[in-house]
Parts: C-alpha cells; structure tokens; sequence
C-alpha cells in the first residue's frame, strides 16, 4: 500500500482552492457530500460534449457510445462492493431511491400484517420513513434495535427481537450522525437464521470502509455516488439477481419493460426492470469515474488515512475544555466523523462561528433524530472527514472551537 | 462580499438573553397557542399568549434552539406584556424589516433589546432562527383573529 499524499490529493480538487469569508475553505462536511475531483468533471463534461444520447434505444453511433459507458459504469460500481455480477446493481438516484425501491416493490409483497421490520435507534431518517410508510400500508409492527451510551447497536437484544415474525432487518453500515461503524457480518448471519431479509444502508458505508457484499452475506446494499466523489442524483442498489427476479417493478415506464400489451405487460430483465424512464446517464457515467479515481488512490489507502486523522481529531478536539463527543471511543468502530457540543453553545451558533474562519461543518440533528433523542440533545455539531482532509484542517478547526468558547465562555 | 463581523452577532445582550430567557415557562390559562419548528435545525417553540380586550396580557414561551433563536423570543415576549394587538402586529412587522436590513427599523427605539439582532441580518441563513418567534406570534394573532372576539 502507498500512502496518500494529501497535498497531492487536495490539488485534484477545485473546490478546496478557495478561500471563504477570507480564509483559506476548511471542507469537513463530506459525510453530507463531498467534493468531486477534476476526473469525474472531466467526464461528465466530456460526455456531455462529445456522447450524449439516450441509452438502451438508438442505433446511432452516438447512443451506441452513451450506452457502452453507461454499462461499463455498472460494471465498475458493482465491483467496487463486490458484487458477483453487474446485472445486480440497480441505478438509483440515490441511497434514499435504493431503500424505497426495496421498501415499496419486495416490502408490499412479502409483509403483512402482524410481521415485524427490525432497524434500529441509530439510522438515518432514509432507513425509517420508508420502513414506517410500509408498515403503516401493511399493518407490520417495526421493532428497534437500541443503542448504548457510545452509540454502538446493543447486540445483546438482538436475540430476543429476530423472531419468524421478522421479515426485515435495515440497519446502516455506518451511522452519518455518529461514525459508528455497525458488525454487519455478524448481524446478517443472525438475521438469516430467522429467514429475514437483509438491507443494508451503506450511504457511509460503501465511501469508508472496503465494502465486500458477498463476505457481509448482506441481501440489498444501497449506496450514493455524491458521498464517494460522484455526482449528485445518482446512486446504486445492489441486491442478490434472484431476489431482484422475484421482485415485482418499482416505477413503470419506459426502458423496463420487455412487451407491452392493452392490458397486460411483461418486465425487461434485471437490472432494466428497475430502471424506467431515462436514468440519469452522465450521473452513472461520473459515479465510474469516481469509482476509477478511488481506486487509483487505493482503498486501503484512504481507510488508513481517515483512520489517522480520526485519531488525531479525537485527542485534539476531545481534549478541548467543555467539549462532549458522541459515538465509539474505539477508532475499530467508529469512521471519519467527530460529532460534538461545545458547552451551552448551540451547535447552530457554533457552525456561524466556524463558518466565519471559512470552516465548513454541519449542525444539527443529522437526519437522525432518534439518535439526538437518544443523547438528550436537540442537535450536534459534526466535523467529518474524507481523503482530501488533513491535519491542518483538524488545526483550523481547534482555532475556530477556541473562538466559540472566546464568544460562548 | 465583506465578511461579516461576528460580534455585531454575538452581542452580549443576545448570550444574557440565551443564558437568562425571560417568560419561559408554561402558561396555566392561554387564549392562543402556536408550536413552531426549523426541521432544518431542530429550533422548536410553542408561543402562548392570554389575551383580554384586544391586548396580550401575558406572553410566555417554552422551547428549545439556538441562542438567536431564544434571545429573539425572549426579547419579544418582554415588549408583548400589556401590548394592542395592533401594537403586537407592527412590532412583528418592524422586527421582520429590521431582519430584511431596513434602515429606518433599525432606529426605531420602540423594538427596545431587539435592536441588538441588528447584525443577524448580515448572515442570511440565520435570519429564520430570529424570526421564528415573531413568525409564531403573526400566526397566533392571526389565529385569533380567525376565532372573533371572546
């Protein structure tokens, strides 16, 4: 493994260059989304200038070369989780898109009334709604798997919550709120053993760890291109090719279907059969190019990167007075992401503040509302990490908390 | 674009108003109630006034949010006790002018330790935690107008 050069890195990056409200831009804001690196720019550009056509309808050169790269994409996401082949993986628009699609198309045809759906305190609010709006339209009951004080799953209750009546089990692969990073592996195999299908919201998941599905012996996987360098509205669903064959179409339309009759129609193969109407092709197109680019600079390269910043930022920005972090105390399950309150200030006042020294950092509740609950606060301040980061930028950040507590004291 | 300057923000009024809320507490007899929530933020209120005779009586709130926020809500249930309704309505649209950078509302006294959230108007995306409180307040009277007199 070649370690990442930073420097090297962040120069591929136009966004970084800039400076905000005077100071050189402190980007820690990637687990909303990050920045896009000059390849995948390029390449949207380039397919805009040069292959522009619909996919999957022309016999033009120009729709031939749209659709061979738009394939070709496929081909490169699905490898970059591993899966067994590409006709699994499922264009979206997102990780959001990926876990209605289960939710709605295989949800309203395998649970009903008095089964259960197990997801947990820790999710996102993507990983509920869809789960809560099934079970309202089915009568299921939803179940949750509750956290602990560093915000790790409690895998002691899942025995006593998996039963013959759990159809589902939907749980992130890494919390966006806390960093957690949840055993997937040993979760999927006690899902299993009750016959429970297994989605995973790996939105997080797919940019910060090396993601492998078959060896997580997950069922669904959904992911988003803009979290790993990609454009926005574009994301993939994977799921295993006899669940996807079994399942009943999402949206109808155009480039789904196989024939269609009066009243009667039959469905285009996997992955078409999710796909209807005009995907968005440049987005496929891009996230490929980010997939080429991340593994140019090597997964393992950038997961020991994220690592060290983590370690760094934790005792840094833990050792500052006032300061409270939320999530696992053990870098092992915990990913790039500090989540914070700093005394009585609210974290809102605290992202001004910061942004005023041109440090980006969320605040709020994270789209994880259950999680705030759960700590007994109405939101968070959340600095979070990705490849292009540095220490530097943990230094500015430091600065900037000395500020709060200078105006908040 | 000039850079804003924090401490025409983080006024020592607006951090003793956070600190020290005035009229936060349940009220037992309201005529109006109104909850009023950011999702985006989490800044979450419920605005509750007793009203007689066509003035406020007593204003108190009870909620959560960021300093901004709280000291706005704070500030504006001060000037709300023994108000008109009209007096009520004007001083929300004073206020909100003054969050719009009106000049002219920045002078005018009668918006008393409000004047102090002068400087939010210079940070855009905080404008909406100031408002909050009177954008409860227009909905109370509002709804109270909607109900006729008692």
């Amino acid at each position: 493994m070649t370690a990442l050069d930073p420097t090297k890195i962040r120069r591929e990056f136009p966004a970084l260059s800039q400076t905000v409200n005077g100071q050189p831009l402190v980007y820690l804001d990637s687990a909303a989304t990050s920045q896009k690196p000059r390849a995948v720019l390029s390449t949207l550009e380039h397919y805009y200038q040069h292959d522009n056509a619909n996919v999957h309808r022309g016999i033009h050169e120009l729709s031939r070369r749209a659709t061979i790269a738009f394939e070709e994409a496929r081909a490169k996401v699905a490898a970059w989780i591993n899966a067994p082949e590409a006709d699994e993986l499922v264009w979206t628009r997102g990780t959001t898109e990926g876990i209605n699609l289960v939710a709605t198309a295989w949800g309203l045809d395998n649970v009903g009334e008095g089964d259960e759906i197990l997801i947990s305190t820790l999710e996102h609010h993507s990983n509920i709604i869809p789960w809560q709006l099934l079970a309202r339209r089915t009568g299921a009951q939803i179940r949750y798997l509750e956290i602990d004080e560093q915000g790790r799953l409690i895998l002691d209750d899942l025995g006593s919550l998996l039963s013959g009546r759990t159809k589902v089990v939907a749980l992130g692969h890494v919390s966006n709120a806390l960093g957690t990073v949840n055993p997937i592996k040993q979760i999927a195999s006690a899902a299993h053993e009750v016959g429970a299908l297994v989605v995973i919201d790996g939105a997080q998941g797919a940019v910060h760890t090396e993601v492998d599905v078959q060896d997580l012996g997950v069922d669904c996987y959904a992911f988003s291109g803009h979290k790993m360098c990609g454009p926005t509205g574009i994301g993939a669903l994977w799921a295993r090719k006899d669940l996807l064959e079994a399942m009943s179409p999402y949206q109808g339309g155009g480039e789904m279907i196989h024939f269609v009759g009066r009243d009667e129609s039959t469905w285009a193969k996997v992955p078409h059969k999710f796909e209807a109407g005009t995907p968005n092709i440049a987005g496929a197109i891009g996230m490929g190019a980010a997939v080429d680019f991340l593994l140019e600079v090597g997964m393992e390269a950038i997961v020991a990167h994220e690592r060290d910043l983590l370690l760094y930022a934790l005792d840094q920005v833990g050792s500052i007075p006032g300061i409270r972090i939320y999530g696992p105390e053990s870098v092992d399950e915990h990913s790039a992401v500090v989540s914070f309150t700093l005394g009585d200030a609210h974290p809102h006042d605290i992202s001004t503040i910061l942004d005023s020294e041109g440090i980006a950092v969320r605040a709020g509740h994270h789209c994880a509302q259950l999680v705030m609950k759960h700590f007994g606060v109405a939101a968070t301040a959340r600095a979070s990490f990705y490849l292009y980061n540095t220490t530097d930028d943990v230094d500015r950040l430091v600065e900037g908390l000395e500020t709060v507590r200078g105006i908040f004291g | 674009m000039e850079t804003p300057q924090l401490n025409s923000l983080y006024q020592q009024l607006i951090l003793e108003h956070y600190r020290n809320p005035r009229n936060k507490a349940e009220m037992a007899e309201k005529s109006v109630e109104i909850h009023m929530a950011n999702p985006v933020c989490g800044d979450e209120i419920r605005l509750q006034l007793r009203i007689e005779d066509d003035h406020i009586v007593e204003a108190k709130f009870v909620g959560q949010g960021c300093s901004i926020s709280q000291a706005a809500i704070s500030m504006m249930t001060q000037k709300l006790q023994g108000a008109s309704l009209s007096d009520a309505d004007a001083l929300a649209e004073q206020f909100t002018a003054l969050m719009h950078g009106d000049e002219e509302a920045a002078k005018d006294k009668a918006l008393g330790d409000l004047r102090a959230l002068q400087g939010v108007s210079k940070f855009p995306v905080r404008i909406k935690c100031a408002l909050i409180g009177f954008d409860a307040l227009q909905e109370a009277l509002k709804k109270h107008s909607s109900e006729g007199p008692h």
